[in-house]
């Protein structure tokens, strides 16, 4: 059994030394760090539109990292300064995002204050930008129906109108939500 | 962070990195000649020089194209040996291989759909159930934990007998293990497909379904425990280094990054990375090198070129690509000294790449003839020389300058279908060849359809890695140019995500036709079994049973 056991017990120590390494000692480092005095906590509204998010899948195609302006151009773009760790005190999960088939999103309240049109880019992103490849959300609206006075109705281009769902009100609060234009401390020995 | 903490970790690496270095010294002086003869224990004695492939169409051929002279014929207690050793990995092997093909189909019809999804936004676009942000993770989770960790799993069942001389105990824990696996699978789906998530790639099953796989794997593992302990091999071979390690790191990896409730922020992100790294480099990819260091050797009849250099790409693997996964998060809101780190070990991967490369090949450089008579050779060595290419890629894009163009775009994503799909997908389509005729007595019913597949995968997978490799360089330089509109990076992409859904569907037929033909084998045993039965005589129920 030794040699099974030699390479076992080789094979867990490398791994514990990398999970430490790579994520124990982050862990250590991270964790006291309290949130920004710019960043308030998701409202019940925006908590709810984050897992609307999740559940739509849209974290595979926008990511919310701006890097910094010495690695690209990022800020110029509009999407913001480069984020810090403590940016991300109320995240659970993360979604930070790895694609960028669509823009950063991570200052889009920001960028793009209102909610008729992120309501209308949800409905039929290609009626608002042209050759988009978003995926319409029209599932997220009702259409034909008669709406009430508390509704909020979104006006089609092509006439006609949409009332939004509760799921697609929570999820336009999450992006309105995603604003980190407060300043903070640059974040330690961040050289791109 | 604490520094004390900071500096007994460096500590540590260092120690290991010194480690290393002696190895490599030690192996340079040939201090382990002794062990040599380890990468022999996969051949009775007498073996060498024969070649060995079920699926060849004309063995004769295949021998004759090593171009050296066949030895006797192989002592019948070994052959004996080894069929005791199939018939006793039948069941779950069986079990994990064909759950695994029905997963590969279906998880690449998805994976078509994502695709045109990305060209032709409006296909399938009334429904949320077929919204893309549905569509691509069941794609990933069905790929990576349906088809690559079943064929994974399943290959190491049959290669253990094999590798240890002795048959497989305690099969039944892991039919057990692949039942409850598979329920796991299909309770995933189902919530991923109601937008139950745990919203982190590659760790999207709800942590409660997660449970499943953490029962299921450990049911699978129980043979490898027994029969280690049974085993009749003086000698581990190097396949076995990798099935144990794989067996070992996956459930740590799988339980620290599933665990609920413990990770925050940006320390998700460096978890969430650190562990969809490791899922490649430490259980796909340790599974398809256990495969390819048995078969490529099998089929040549010559063992593997350097053992010694093997044992160096072994322990230089698990140092180095357990520590590469935050160079996914390159230029974000991550500590600089952990990106770093990762850095440096992916481009210090080099180093068991290559050597795994350089044995890998040389072991069947001068004996390339036989590519055109082994199938199963074709997959396999393919599978190798995708894994150099893919790693050295890897390791060159985790240079941040070169990271910072491709970051964030489709070349990621061809890049990992160049491991994925061209390193560990081929590797495992070889074994499977190799094994199925093997475990079930049977022969592959219709060869011309090897062919087919082959010709189709690879003729699909290199349409989709080409091209979608150029668009991904040319939507980060369009990213990269603030002049340009967002837009543009869009744009530029179009015609190259076309040409990813050909290639995708070219691919996707080929797994058709590797399915049917599995189901083929499996008929023909069954026949072959029926056959056997009702002739009633003892000794042709023997051999078959
Ligand atoms: C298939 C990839 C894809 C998916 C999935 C996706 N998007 Fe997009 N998104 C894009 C693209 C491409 C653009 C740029 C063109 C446009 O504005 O429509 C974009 C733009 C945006 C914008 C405008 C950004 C800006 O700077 O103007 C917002 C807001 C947005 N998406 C939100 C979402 C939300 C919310 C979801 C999930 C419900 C989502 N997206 C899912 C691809 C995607
Ligand atoms: C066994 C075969 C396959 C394997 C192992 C595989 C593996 C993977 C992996 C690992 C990813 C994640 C990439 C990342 O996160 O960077 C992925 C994504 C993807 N794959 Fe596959 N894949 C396979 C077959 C296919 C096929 C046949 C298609 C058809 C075109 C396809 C299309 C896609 C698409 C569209 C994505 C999503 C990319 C994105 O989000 O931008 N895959 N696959």
């Amino acid at each position: 059994m030794n040699a099974a056991l030699g390479t076992a017990f080789g094979a867990v120590g490398l791994l514990a030394l990398a999970g430490s390494l790579l994520v124990g000692a982050p862990y250590a480092q991270l964790r006291g760090e309290g949130a920004p005095a710019g960043l308030r906590p998701y409202t019940a509204e925006a908590a709810r539109g984050r897992e609307a998010y999740m559940a739509l899948g849209c974290i595979y195609c926008h990511s919310q990292q701006p890097r910094d302006p010495r690695q690209a151009p990022d800020a110029e773009r509009g999407w913001g300064r480069p984020s810090v760790p403590a940016d991300y005190a109320y995240d659970h999960p993360h979604l930070l995002g790895t694609m960028r088939t669509g823009p950063d999103l991570f200052n889009i309240g920001a960028r793009q204050p209102s909610r008729d049109w992120h309501l209308l880019h949800l409905y039929d992103p290609r009626a608002v930008v042209p050759g988009s490849i978003m995926p319409a959300h029209r599932f997220l609206f009702d259409v034909g129906g008669a709406a009430g006075p508390e509704d909020v109705v979104v006006n089609l281009p092509g006439g006609g109108t949409a009332v939004a769902r509760p799921e697609a009100l929570d999820l336009v609060a999450y992006l309105l939500s995603l604003d980190h234009t407060y300043p903070v401390a640059p974040a330690e020995g961040s050289v791109p | 962070m604490n520094d004390t903490l900071a500096r007994l970790l460096a500590l540590c690496f260092l120690v290991a990195v010194v480690g290393l270095l002696g190895l490599v010294w030690a192996v340079s002086r040939r201090q382990f000649t002794h062990l040599a003869a380890g990468a022999r224990v996969i051949f009775g004695p007498g073996e060498e020089g024969r070649a060995e492939d079920p699926v060849a169409p004309s063995p004769a051929l295949l021998q004759r194209s090593l171009g050296v002279p066949p030895p006797a014929a192989s002592p019948p207690a070994d052959v004996a040996d080894r069929t005791r050793a199939d018939r006793s990995s039948r069941g779950p092997v069986l079990w994990f291989v064909v759950s695994a093909v029905v997963w590969l189909l279906l998880g690449s019809l998805l994976g078509v759909l994502a695709s045109v999804k990305m060209h032709w936004p409006e296909v399938l676009d009334a429904s949320v159930y077929t919204t893309f942000g549905r569509v691509r993770p069941l794609h990933l989770n069905i790929i990576a934990y349906g088809w690559l960790s079943m064929a994974g799993v399943g290959v190491a069942l049959w290669l253990l007998p094999r590798l240890l001389r002795t048959p497989l105990r305690g099969g039944r824990w892991a039919v057990a293990g692949a039942l409850v696996w598979n329920v796991g699978m299909v309770l995933g789906v189902a919530a991923l497909l109601t937008g139950h998530t745990e919203g982190v790639e590659w760790l999207e099953f709800p942590w409660q379904i997660d449970l499943f796989f953490v029962v299921g794997g450990a049911l699978a593992g129980v043979p490898l425990l027994l029969t280690l302990q049974h085993r009749r091999v003086e000698h581990l071979y190097v396949s076995t280094w990798y099935i144990i390690a794989a067996l070992v790191w996956f459930p740590i990896l799988f339980v620290v990054a599933n665990v609920p409730g413990v990770h925050f922020g940006v320390e998700h992100a460096l978890v969430n990375w650190w562990f969809a790294h490791n899922v490649l480099g430490l259980w796909f990819t340790p599974m398809s090198l256990a495969a390819a260091y048995y078969l490529i050797p099998k089929i040549v009849g010559r063992p593997i070129h350097s053992y010694q250099l093997s044992l160096l790409a072994f322990w230089a693997l698990a140092l180095f690509y357990s520590q590469v996964g935050v160079h996914h998060l390159i230029g974000g809101p991550v500590p600089t000294w952990v990106v770093t780190l990762s850095i440096v070990t992916s481009v210090a991967m080099c180093v068991p790449v290559l050597a795994t490369a350089v044995n890998l090949h040389f072991t069947a450089f001068d004996r390339l003839a036989a590519l055109r008579h082994s199938p199963t050779l074709r997959f396999v060595v393919l599978g190798a020389m995708m894994y150099t290419v893919a790693s050295v890629q890897g390791s060159l894009h985790a240079l941040r300058s070169l990271n910072t163009l491709t970051h964030f775009t489709h070349y990621t994503v061809a890049h990992a279908h160049l491991g994925a799909y061209g390193f560990n997908t081929f590797v495992f389509f070889g074994a499977v060849y190799f094994l199925m005729p093997r475990i079930t007595g049977a022969e592959w019913p219709w060869p011309r359809l090897v062919s087919a597949h082959f010709a189709l995968v690879v003729a699909g997978f290199a349409v989709y890695v080409v091209f979608l490799s150029i668009g991904g360089l040319l939507q980060g330089a369009a990213m990269l140019d603030a002049s340009r509109p967002f837009m543009e990076s869009v744009e530029v992409t179009l015609p190259y995500l076309l040409a990813r859904s050909v290639g995708g569907t070219l691919m996707t037929l080929g797994h058709v036709v590797f399915a049917a033909h599995v189901g083929g084998i499996l008929w023909a045993a069954s026949r072959r079994r029926a056959a056997a039965a009702t002739s009633m005589a003892p000794a042709a129920q023997e051999v078959l049973s």
